[in-house]
């Protein structure tokens, strides 16, 4: 069962919120319900199911709801319409002591600005989400303080806010979120207000934590390579409608349409794409039945200077070249156990393009990319180059 | 031209409603005059009993402290209060700063809770909002004329009349400052589970603070300026001795008795400004 399920989720901002959705439902744009109601279209028919232990991120550019959404989640904004199940328990029906049980037990949140109380100390706001719940005060400050180490500021405890960096007052708040053991947690463009190298530490960070604790994240952004970096999932949010759900391979690879396209072009694309979307079906010869005389032909067909070898089960044995197959012919040979050379340049398919370029740098032959010492395919240098300098994301060659 | 439009008997209707007022709750207006009357004078006269220069220490003392150690604040209070005692005016004083004391307290008493029900609730903003500005901008004078229809003469309506000049800028700035704690901390506050109550004690309130304090400040200083036009309705202290200076064309007393006034609102002025400076 999904942690949370979104069914439906729409949010008008406005008095005439309920012609809006009228509207809406009978597929008006967001432009068009804003010039005939004056209402704004917040959020449109969101739908998605988030799984325990996922990082499921919602990107989009500003304005396009997904800080709308995150907060419907929460209801700290009420939803207009559509329901939000966690575990199988629907948000939207819940009274305020209900809600005030789901806040305090099963969502943290984090925010993009930290929240924190700046009258404070670090301690003191850690344990905010435990004071009001109740908590007696040495349990609440030691599960502050657990929570305060695992995030580097063991040592800070009793500092206020304006003391620390900005790196460090959003550990403060990811400390506050995860001191009361909540089952998700919310970020609201957690580290949007960060440096980017401070960001990219506390992406690490949230990554290695994550390992450790396996909570639910809902993740927003509105930074792609952020996206990539730490979703599980992606869902991509335009004008308050969710316009592609995915891996962050599918939303690269395959672009629902337009707009995911624009988005993800400035992707740095050495980043994301690996040896698997950009490998060509290799030519090989089998030592199991083959000799010098296929290899020769092959090679010959293929115009190529060498060629891989591989058994029946397609293990990789290592290549021959045109050379030493010429010269084993003559020699009446009949088997091309003699000559294979195993100098290869080799990588698992998940290596990413940036790390293949130090492989392929002088190899004399394709990179031969590999699954658990199986031949996958191959990558040689045009491919690669063909793959980055790639613009708008298709043609990339995947025939393996 | 608009001769037809025949002459609205307001004057008459408001005679008519404070008389109903004055008459329907008596039974609240005499109490309140005799024994909220007898402390007053009680507090004034046991100030005056204590003798001068303990007063000034005390209070040099105090700006000492709070004004973070600097000897400024100290040395004018030590100063401007053995003035006040030179020209005999120490008793007037005790009575204006007990006029002020009681005046404000009532005020921020009743004024902070107000103001918080304005930040809470958008149709009490718009429904005190106007009452506030009306309160604000008639002549003081006039709240004078209820004020001794239910109260009589003395002190009593002195402070009455004050508390209803002095009280808009605590609302207003209570208000504001609740108002104006940022979506952030008010949704971080929700978001883990506080109640109302817990979010306005443990955030709104203390974030806050330093606006209502300022609202403080002004209603204290408002007070403070009622001293002259409360002595005309027989309110005790250094209006008193303003007016009756007025009255004989002494600008010389005039002037002293004004100027013993200006020396209270700066010390009281300075004190609670210092109160209000975030720590360090």
């Amino acid at each position: 069962m999904p942690v949370i399920e979104v069914n439906n989720l729409s949010k008008i901002f406005g008095k005439r919120s309920k012609e809006a959705l009228s509207l809406l439902e009978n597929g008006h744009s967001k432009d068009e319900i804003l010039k005939k109601t004056g209402s704004t279209v917040g959020v449109n028919r969101a739908s998605f199911q988030v799984e325990a232990g996922e990082v499921f991120v919602i990107m989009g550019l500003s304005g396009s709801g997904k800080s709308t959404l995150v907060r419907l989640l929460n209801r700290l904004i009420d939803p207009t319409a559509g329901d939000v199940l966690i575990d199988g328990e629907n948000l939207s029906k819940m009274n305020k002591e209900e809600l005030l049980q789901v806040r305090r037990q099963k969502m943290s949140m984090v925010f993009q600005k930290f929240g924190l109380f700046p009258f404070r100390t670090v301690l003191e706001n850690t344990v905010f989400g435990m004071e009001v719940q109740g908590m007696d005060k040495e349990e609440r400050e030691r599960k502050a303080t657990e929570a305060l180490e695992l995030v580097g500021l063991g040592n800070f405890i009793h500092q206020y806010p304006n003391q620390l960096s900005g790196g460090m007052q959003q550990r403060v708040g990811l400390a506050r979120a995860l001191a009361n053991d909540p089952e998700v947690l919310l970020m609201d463009e957690a580290f949007s207000a960060l440096d980017p190298l401070i960001r990219k530490d506390m992406q690490d960070e949230l990554m290695d934590l994550q390992e450790k604790m396996q909570k639910t994240i809902i993740f927003i952004t509105h930074d792609l390579d952020e996206a990539l970096r730490i979703g599980d999932r992606i869902a991509l949010m335009k004008d308050g409608s969710i316009v592609q759900i995915g891996t962050p391979e599918e939303i690269l690879m395959n672009p629902a349409n337009d707009y995911v396209e624009r988005f993800v072009e400035d992707v740095d694309r050495s980043k994301v794409l690996t040896a698997e979307n950009i490998m060509m079906r290799p030519e090989t010869v089998d030592i199991d039945k083959h000799g010098p005389r296929v290899a020769l032909e092959r090679m010959r067909e293929q115009g190529l200077s060498s060629i891989y070898v591989i058994d029946r089960s397609r293990n990789l044995k290592g290549y021959v070249v045109a050379d030493d197959v010429l010269q084993a012919k003559n020699d009446q040979i009949t088997s091309l156990e003699g000559i294979i050379r195993k100098d290869m340049p080799t990588i698992d398919q998940t290596t990413s393009i940036h790390d293949i370029f130090d492989v392929i740098h002088d190899s004399p032959v394709p990179v031969a990319v590999t699954e658990e010492g199986k031949l996958r395919g191959i990558i040689v240098r045009g491919t690669l180059i063909a793959a980055l300098a790639n613009a708008n994301g298709n043609g990339v060659e995947d025939d393996a | 031209m608009l001769d037809f439009i025949p002459s609205l008997p307001m004057a008459d209707w408001i005679d008519d409603a404070v008389k109903w007022v004055t008459a329907t709750f008596d039974f609240l207006f005499d109490p309140v005059k005799e024994h909220f009357g007898n402390l007053l004078d009680i507090t004034a006269e046991y100030l005056a009993m204590v003798p001068p220069i303990i007063i000034i220490l005390l209070v040099a003392l105090l700006a000492f402290f709070i004004s973070g150690k600097k000897f400024g604040l100290a040395a004018f209070s030590i100063v401007g209060l053995i003035f006040i005692e030179n020209q005999d005016l120490w008793s007037e004083l005790m009575f204006t700063f007990t006029l002020v004391l009681y005046a404000s307290l009532i005020a921020v008493i009743i004024g902070i809770p107000v103001g918080i029900l304005m930040s809470k609730s958008s149709i009490a903003e718009n429904v005190i909002k106007p009452i506030l500005d009306f309160m604000q901008t008639m002549p003081a004078f006039v709240y004078l004329i209820p004020a001794v229809a239910f109260f009589g003469i003395g002190m009593v309506p002195g402070v009455f009349a004050s508390v209803i000049f002095a009280s808009p800028p605590v609302i207003r700035f209570t208000n504001l400052g609740i108002r104006q704690v940022s979506t952030e901390l008010v949704e971080a506050s929700d978001a883990f589970g506080a109640t109302g109550r817990q979010k306005l004690f443990k955030v709104e309130l203390p974030m806050a603070k330093q606006t209502i304090m300022a609202g403080v400040n002004q209603t204290i200083m408002l007070s403070l300026s009622m001293v002259v036009i409360a002595s005309m309705i027989g309110a005790k202290g250094l209006g008193r001795d303003v007016l009756s200076a007025l009255q004989r064309a002494e600008a010389g007393s005039g002037f002293v008795a004004g100027i013993s006034i200006v020396i209270l609102a700066i010390i009281i002025d300075r004190l609670t400004q210092n109160l209000n400076k975030p720590k360090q």
